[in-house]
């Protein structure tokens, strides 16, 4: 185990024994969203910050996890939380492989319209499966508390503590990406396939991987969802709000490296759920949006990239 | 008696409650001759009237699309904000038809150069922000994804999440031609889609600043040498594309109630279409969009609608998967 995955853990532990010090379940309530849009920013930033790909279906991966969660509460419903997860993952990841092998061969815009129109056929396909609830949507009913170690724990905070694993989990993983031969053959395909392809990277190959890595960490953020609201229904799953939040924490963060997406979801994810409770949802997400626009247009490195152009801009006089 | 007056009452639009009806009498309905033969007539009838509601519907999609083409096709401008505009469009015509009680296609054409200035407007961010920069184009799909979500919430604050429509003269009125029905409300927009795809296709092949929109795509430099700045033609030429865009507006929400995300919904059908005919080709737009548009309602009369907006994606892949360059394409 690597120093960074201790650090992570070591962090990751600091954050639930301060969280449970405050004493109050709105905290955990609040920071699973946080957390999740954590996963879901840097699932996006593996293809769209190092591949330069852009998905704009973040929500129809998501919800597919989310969906596998119903259809095995509804089948077997003894499955534990982190099987259903993993399975969550599996099958969006898979949809992942499959959507990029069918487009990627193509120019990259192919792939982004795929994408976008994905979102809506997933959401066909669930609006008519009645066995996961169909446009009606269906009822999670779970347990007031857990035992977890010998430890009474709400439910909401061990949703809490399972998304914080899958938080350090993806953060090692996106880390790992960055600095192995893989993530060099990511980076020579975001500037210059053709160059890259020629030189010999199997680029194919490595889209392939970012897309089936990408769209499984969000299969993974979205599993434990229909445990975290207890009422699940096509619009809530597949609301914009995911695939926009997907791509607007990296480019506002910054994409280069796991910690730009770290640092949009944190303040885009607080801004939204202060917003939310002091004026109303929409008027959050209309200030993601219009951030979005504003830093792609500004600043295209994100917050990393202001950072450390100030930093340089000090060192130099 | 009960059933004798369902089957009267579903006789003319609905053969599919006309079966149902008869599945429970379990005996034929009066007046057949025999068992099969109504059933061969009426689905033959249906099948007709779901291939001219597709016909009418495709003259819509070229509405929707055309702009998508210019932009897309010609321009190389992965515009995916182009269905916001279009609700956009819908929403303006739907205020002034509210309150003034104008034609909504009228509306449309008197809002056209407003929406040409707002184009031109975008193109000018767009260019200075991504396109002189270089081919950064995960900045540019950002960009034009923040305009698609900002039009959308902004709407929902102004207007809220009901479904709006608008009232004329031609929106109830059906022609009727022997068995096949002609709904005036499909009628209308259709005709205003195709009038519209002639009226550019005129001016994009017969003008100099047409001819000029077509070379920008193949060659800048040649155009300079004409004496044309390639900045300027594509400024027009993405105004127009975002100009068609108060009409298709106008166009849909005569044939449907709007809500601000259901431009969501077209934005796999204007990619699916312009794809489909092939980028840049305008006759190839009307292709494509006829064939979505009869395959759409096919789809939804013998599988029903909620199976309809998935038939656009699968439409979009096969043809990406099989030839990307479209019907009528020429990359």
């Amino acid at each position: 185990m690597s120093s960074f995955t201790l650090a992570a853990i070591v962090v990751a532990a600091v954050v639930f024994v301060l969280a449970r010090m405050l004493e109050n379940e709105y905290v955990f309530f609040a920071g699973y969203v946080v957390l999740q849009f954590i996963v879901l920013a840097t699932a996006w930033n593996i293809l769209g910050g190092y591949c330069g790909y852009v998905n704009f279906g973040s929500a129809a991966f998501f919800a597919v996890g989310a969906y596998s969660s119903v259809a095995l509460y509804k089948a077997a419903p003894i499955l534990p939380l982190p099987v259903l997860i993993l399975i969550g993952g599996l099958v969006s990841g898979l949809i992942g492989l499959g959507v990029a092998y069918l487009t990627l061969r193509l120019r990259g815009v192919f792939f982004a319209i795929a994408t976008l129109a994905l979102a809506v056929v997933i959401q066909t396909l669930v609006i008519n499966w009645t066995f996961v609830g169909g446009s009606r949507g269906a009822y999670i009913i779970r347990a007031n508390e857990l035992n977890v170690f010998g430890y009474e724990l709400p439910y909401t905070q061990y949703l809490f503590l399972l998304m914080l694993g899958l938080v350090v989990a993806a953060i090692v993983t996106a880390r790992a990406i960055e600095r192995s031969r893989l993530g060099f053959g990511f980076a020579t395909i975001r500037d210059d396939e053709q160059a890259a392809e020629a030189c010999g990277v199997p680029t194919l190959r490595l889209k392939l991987i970012a897309s089936t890595l990408s769209g499984a960490f969000m299969g993974m953020a979205g599993a434990p969802f229909p445990y975290y609201i207890g009422y699940i229904e096509p619009a809530s799953a597949f609301n914009l709000l995911y695939a926009v939040n997907a791509i607007a924490m990296p480019m506002i963060g910054g994409t280069t490296s796991w910690i730009g997406p770290l640092i949009g979801a944190i303040l885009l994810g607080t801004m939204q759920e202060v917003a939310r409770v002091t004026i109303s949802s929409v008027v959050g997400v209309l200030i993601v949006g219009v951030l979005l626009v504003v830093f792609v247009i500004i600043a295209p490195r994100g917050i990393v990239g202001l950072v450390r152009e100030h930093l340089i801009a000090r060192r130099k006089p | 008696m009960v059933q004798q007056s369902v089957w009267q009452n579903a006789a003319r639009p609905n053969s599919a409650r006309q079966n149902a009806a008869r599945h429970t009498t379990g005996k034929p309905p009066p007046g057949a001759t025999g068992p099969e033969a109504p059933a061969m007539i009426f689905s033959m009838e249906l099948l007709l009237n779901a291939l001219i509601a597709g016909i009418l519907l495709g003259g819509i999609y070229v509405a929707v699309t055309v702009g998508i083409s210019i932009s897309f096709g010609i321009l190389d401008i992965v515009n995916i904000a182009h269905p916001a505009f279009i609700i956009l469009g819908s929403y303006i015509a739907y205020t002034m038809n509210a309150r003034f009680g104008v034609d909504p296609i009228l509306i449309a054409i008197v809002m056209m150069p407003a929406f040409y200035v707002l184009g031109a407007l975008v193109y000018e961010v767009y260019y200075h922000s991504f396109e002189r920069r270089g081919t950064d184009a995960l900045g540019g799909l950002a960009f034009f994804f923040g305009l698609l979500f900002i039009t959308e919430v902004a709407l929902v604050l102004t207007f809220g999440v009901d479904y709006r429509s608008v009232e004329a003269a031609y929106i109830g009125p059906t022609w009727r031609i022997g068995y096949l029905d002609f709904p005036l409300r499909m009628v209308v927009p259709c005709v205003v889609g195709l009038l519209m795809l002639v009226a550019l296709q005129i001016f994009l092949s017969r003008t100099f600043t047409g001819r000029a929109i077509m070379a920008v795509s193949q060659d800048q430099l040649a155009l300079r040498l004409m004496a044309a700045d390639p900045i300027r033609i594509k400024r027009v030429a993405f105004g127009l594309s975002i100009a068609t865009t108060s009409l298709a507006g106008a166009a849909l929400i005569i044939i449907q109630p709007i809500e601000p995300s259901i431009g969501r919904e077209y934005i796999g059908r204007v990619f699916a279409i312009a794809v489909l005919g092939g980028l840049g080709s305008l006759p190839g737009t009307v292709i494509g969009a006829m064939l979505l548009g009869i395959v759409e309602s096919l789809t939804s009369t013998f599988y029903g609608p909620s199976w309809a907006p998935a038939v656009a994606f699968g439409l979009l892949l096969i043809t990406l998967a099989v030839r990307p360059a479209g019907i009528l394409g020429r990359r």
